[in-house]
């Protein structure tokens, strides 16, 4: 996870479930199927018009539902850069964290729009906006939490912790 | 200062005296669930990368639930994986084709007052009935538990929802937490804790507040607490079960924000499309016309549940318009229903009944919704999308208010078909 990360908007409302990220009937297939669908019931093109690097932005509640890890997994998958929104739903964001898919809260999104070039600075807790020349303050991670985006992940993490332990 | 239900779970499983909302602690499992669909499937690499010892396999259960019966070879897979899995680590307890989860871990003594409990299903709350503090994580968190026994927990603030007065006659547990979740909003207790408390809850059997627990996440919480009491330790001793500590809140305990309603004037509720706090009463939706009803889940498959459907459904026909799929909540309802001659009233009456299952109600197997569809449906999530079809539409209710809809086709208030003598 770059500390900075770069890219363009796609904007979406409130309340982006599970559900619509990773639709259950897919589920028994591999993520690079699932993929395919994710978003498919409020935006079906969503899997054929991201670009690696690209950027959600959301409303309120992203994420909220199921706690299906296929949900950040499918969005990795799909090299979505990192995920913006006022708040997101609680599972969501460990899941996030623990794949290691970047996920920041600003509180209020509502001025930035699709196609907006955003810049996240995960360490300062700070997003620009260069398209409109605007700043947010974000939520920073506490330190245990930095330490395991530092690492690479929960899986990173625990492989360290594991070794002191052993 | 005291402390709440959860605070004091928290600090238990966290080894501390004294734990206070906002602070991040170290706990401890006492159950580490996982099922079929995002259980080992998804951890085996990840936890057999990081040398793949169960930290106490004794404290481990896998489910398989959600694809079961298999509708695809993928699904047969999945199964197959999950079975050589349980196999490979010689688990005492692996269930499959029993039900759902929630249900079967609460059934086989798994739940118990004061237990901490993660899974890898948001519904994981639902043992919070029991007074357990249980809570859905996901996979690859589940690898780590599965390693350390251990994950990290921020203790939640809590929201107190306190139900006083008498529940009316055709009204719910259903009922109660739908009103309940419309008020909070679906995000408006994230990061926190449901605790339910009052005369109208104390009375409910447990099978109706686990329908409150369970349905604790669709307001956003961590988990949905009810203060254990002597109804839970009579069905743990039923399972020989007799160590069952039944930790309170404090009188002094500190909550974020305290609901109280009286249960006396409440309607049957309906969550409509495409929200679950998309709430209203029965009468402003009645009439509604449906594809299917659909009785059962995690939520509302219980015996009770099942009872009261039979109770409505009795001597009359389901719609010809529509089906209608009843799914115990697991192998126990099943038989318990059959043996009451339940499942009967219900074939006859022309309902469908499938196996327990986590089935249609997430869209897996079994009864999933095409294009346009609706459905009424006694489970917890009315997501787009969630029953099958993008296009589908669901509304929720109570087990009565699903089977009067049975009958007329259309959306329909249950208290129109409860003779007032049976009513309790």
């Amino acid at each position: 996870m770059s500390a900075v990360i770069r890219g363009r908007v796609w904007k979406y409302e409130d309340n982006i479930n599970t559900d619509i990220i990773s639709p259950g009937q897919f589920m028994s297939l591999s993520i690079e199927k699932q993929a395919e669908h994710a978003m498919e019931a409020i935006d079906p093109e969503f899997s054929k018009k991201v670009r690696p690097g690209d950027i959600i932005v959301a409303g309120n509640n992203f994420g909220s539902g199921s706690s299906r890890e296929t949900a950040p997994l499918v969005l990795k998958h799909l090299e979505v850069g990192a995920i913006v929104c006022n708040f997101f739903a609680r599972i969501f964001y460990r899941n996030a964290i623990n794949i290691g898919l970047p996920v920041v809260e600003i509180g209020d999104t509502s001025t930035i729009e699709e196609g907006d070039e955003i810049e996240i600075y995960l360490l300062e807790g700070k997003v620009k906006n260069l398209t409109r020349g605007n700043e947010f303050t974000s939520t920073k991670l506490p330190e245990h939490l930095i330490d395991m985006v530092s690492a690479g992940g929960l899986e990173a993490y625990l492989a360290k912790r594991m070794g002191m332990l052993s | 200062m005291g402390m709440t239900l959860a605070e004091k779970i928290l600090a238990k499983a966290s080894g501390k005296n004294e734990v206070k909302a906002g602070e991040i602690v170290w706990v401890k499992a006492d159950i580490a669930m996982m099922h079929d669909l995002l259980g080992p499937r998804l951890i085996d690499k990840g936890f057999k990368r990081l040398g793949g010892k169960l930290f106490d396999k004794e404290k481990v259960v896998v489910v398989s639930d959600h694809c079961t019966p298999p509708a695809t070879v993928q699904q047969a897979d999945i199964l197959k994986y999950t079975r050589d899995w349980a196999r490979e680590f010689d688990l005492p307890y692996y269930y499959e084709f029993e039900g759902p989860c929630h249900q079967v871990i609460v059934e086989h003594g798994h739940v118990r007052p004061g237990r901490l409990i993660l899974g890898t299903d948001s519904h994981t709350c639902m043992a919070g009935g029991m007074g357990a503090f249980a809570t859905g994580i996901g996979s690859t968190e589940m690898i780590g538990v599965l390693l350390t026994g251990e994950t990290w927990l921020k203790v939640p603030e809590t929201i107190r929802v306190h139900w006083g007065g008498s529940i009316p006659h055709g009204v719910y547990s259903k009922d109660l937490i739908l009103k309940t979740i419309k008020d909070i909003g679906h995000a408006g207790a994230t990061y926190q804790a449901l605790e339910f408390s009052g005369i109208a809850i104390r009375r409910m059997s447990l099978d109706e507040r686990l329908v409150l627990s369970n349905m604790a996440v669709e307001a956003g919480a961590k988990t949905g607490l009810i203060e254990p009491d002597e109804a839970v330790v009579h069905f743990l001793r039923d399972r020989g079960i007799e160590d069952v500590e039944l930790m309170q809140s404090d009188e002094d305990a500190t909550y974020i924000r305290e609901l109280s309603y009286d249960a006396t004037s409440l309607e049957p509720q309906v969550a409509c499309p495409h929200e679950i706090d998309n709430v209203h009463p029965v009468s402003a939706v009645e009439g509604q016309a449906v594809d299917q009803v659909y009785l059962g889940s995690c939520t509302n498959g219980r015996i009770s549940d099942l009872r009261i459907a039979a109770q409505i459904l009795k001597g009359k026909k389901v719609s010809k318009n529509i089906r209608c799929l009843v799914v115990p909540a697991s192998q126990a309802v099943w038989m318990q229903a059959n043996k009451e001659g339940i499942l009967d009233v219900l074939t006859e009456a022309g309902c469908i009944v499938n196996m327990p299952s986590c089935g249609a109600c997430g869209g897996f197997t079994s009864g999933v919704i095409g294009a346009g569809e609706v459905v009424m449906s006694s489970s917890n999530r009315n997501f787009r999308g969630r029953m099958g079809s993008a296009s589908g539409e669901i509304y929720i209710g109570s087990p009565a208010t699903v089977a009067a809809t049975a009958i007329e086709g259309k959306i329909a208030d249950p208290r129109n078909y409860i003779p007032k003598e049976v009513m309790i």
